[in-house]
């Protein structure tokens, strides 16, 4: 019970704000309450699948196999990975933190978690479809370039503005104990 | 339609999972949910403030704020207004034309619809849990300012 508190106090004080501004605005309050609940059933819709490719990936996928793809010394190889593997996602850029933390978890570099997060944010083909239709095609496809070249440039710079020691501080925020993990082969 | 597909190889993922190994998989959904337990409070708190914001925020606001001739203050309000806020592709492409034909620039609406893929404020809490404060204040910024770059680009040549 403590620990629900300690866990959702933030929460719960946040909604009781926001409970009594609905009272004193009824009209915001009113709104307020319709964003939030399609928020909510945007997040059961998308989220699920979401996290249980991030359970396979996680149980199925080791160390030593995405260390090879996407970790250091992963080269062009590795960016081109991760890019795919954000740009096929689908759901919002919430939601690829804990991918991004399981990746780390089996050994991915920095840079290309960083642009795994940047592509997820932005490549992801069915919004550039979206995008296109909404804002026409010359549009989308000269946002999509600069991007591109965007989400190398932030994932380089997000990484080189890390000490060593803060870069294994990340590691380690990602790796908690576990019994189960596959160990390093070769 | 592509929640679908996303379905589709969540099922197929764990059908064949299960179909290797029980355990495994049992191991993979109490991981999964684990995941997504470890980010729920954020996300609930993440929820109610965007669900307010948004209410008064309300896409008439927006409007008046990088609409016609708004020009850089525009394109500032647009980033400032895409880097809090949370909306889901669907609601804010066509909100982003709606603001085209209203009158705002190809420059506003760049810096609008850059910010909010890539710069998320009100979810730094959940990108702090997974890349450390540093790290998740530094991607953000960079973020912002390359969202200002690329909006200037696209308005100059659109």
């Amino acid at each position: 019970m403590k620990q629900f508190f300690k866990r959702y106090g933030a929460f719960l004080l946040i909604l009781a704000a926001a409970v009594a501004t609905g009272f004193v605005f009824p009209e915001i309050g009113k709104l307020s309450l319709t964003n939030t609940v399609s928020n909510f059933k945007e997040m059961l819709s998308v989220l699920p699948p979401i996290f249980i490719l991030l359970g396979l990936l996680d149980v199925w996928v080791d160390r030593a196999t995405m260390m090879k793809y996407t970790g250091k010394g992963s080269g062009i190889k590795g960016v081109l990975i991760a890019f795919l593997l954000g740009s096929a996602a689908a759901g919002p850029l919430y939601a690829a933190f804990p991918v991004a933390g399981v990746m780390l978890k089996k050994g991915s570099s920095l840079f290309n978690v960083f642009i795994f997060v940047g592509a997820w944010s932005t490549t992801k083909l069915p919004m550039l479809m979206f995008e296109a239709a909404n804002l026409g095609p010359v549009f989308m496809a000269l946002r999509l370039a600069l991007s591109i070249v965007g989400i190398l440039i932030i994932a380089f710079i997000t990484e080189k503005t890390l000490t060593t020691q803060q870069q294994e501080e990340i590691y380690a925020r990602n790796s908690q104990a576990e019994p189960n993990q596959a160990p390093l082969k070769g | 339609m592509f929640t679908y597909i996303l379905y589709g190889l969540a099922i197929a993922g764990l059908a064949i999972s299960f179909f290797k190994d029980r355990k495994k998989t049992k191991m993979a959904l109490k991981k999964a949910w684990k995941a997504f337990e470890n980010i729920l409070p954020q996300l609930l708190t993440i929820f109610v403030i965007i669900g307010v914001a948004m209410a008064i925020l309300k896409p008439e606001t927006i409007q008046t704020l990088i609409g016609s001739d708004s020009g850089l203050w525009g394109v500032l309000a647009a980033a400032a207004i895409g880097s809090i806020t949370l909306m889901p592709g669907f609601v804010a492409f066509p909100l982003a034309a709606a603001l085209l034909k209203s009158g705002a620039g190809y420059m506003q609406i760049a810096a609008f619809v850059s910010t909010l893929m890539m710069v998320g404020v009100v979810t730094l809490p959940l990108e702090i849990k997974s890349f450390g404060r540093r790290a998740a204040i530094v991607r953000n910024s960079a973020a912002l300012v390359f969202s200002l770059a690329a909006a200037f680009v696209i308005g100059a040549v659109l």
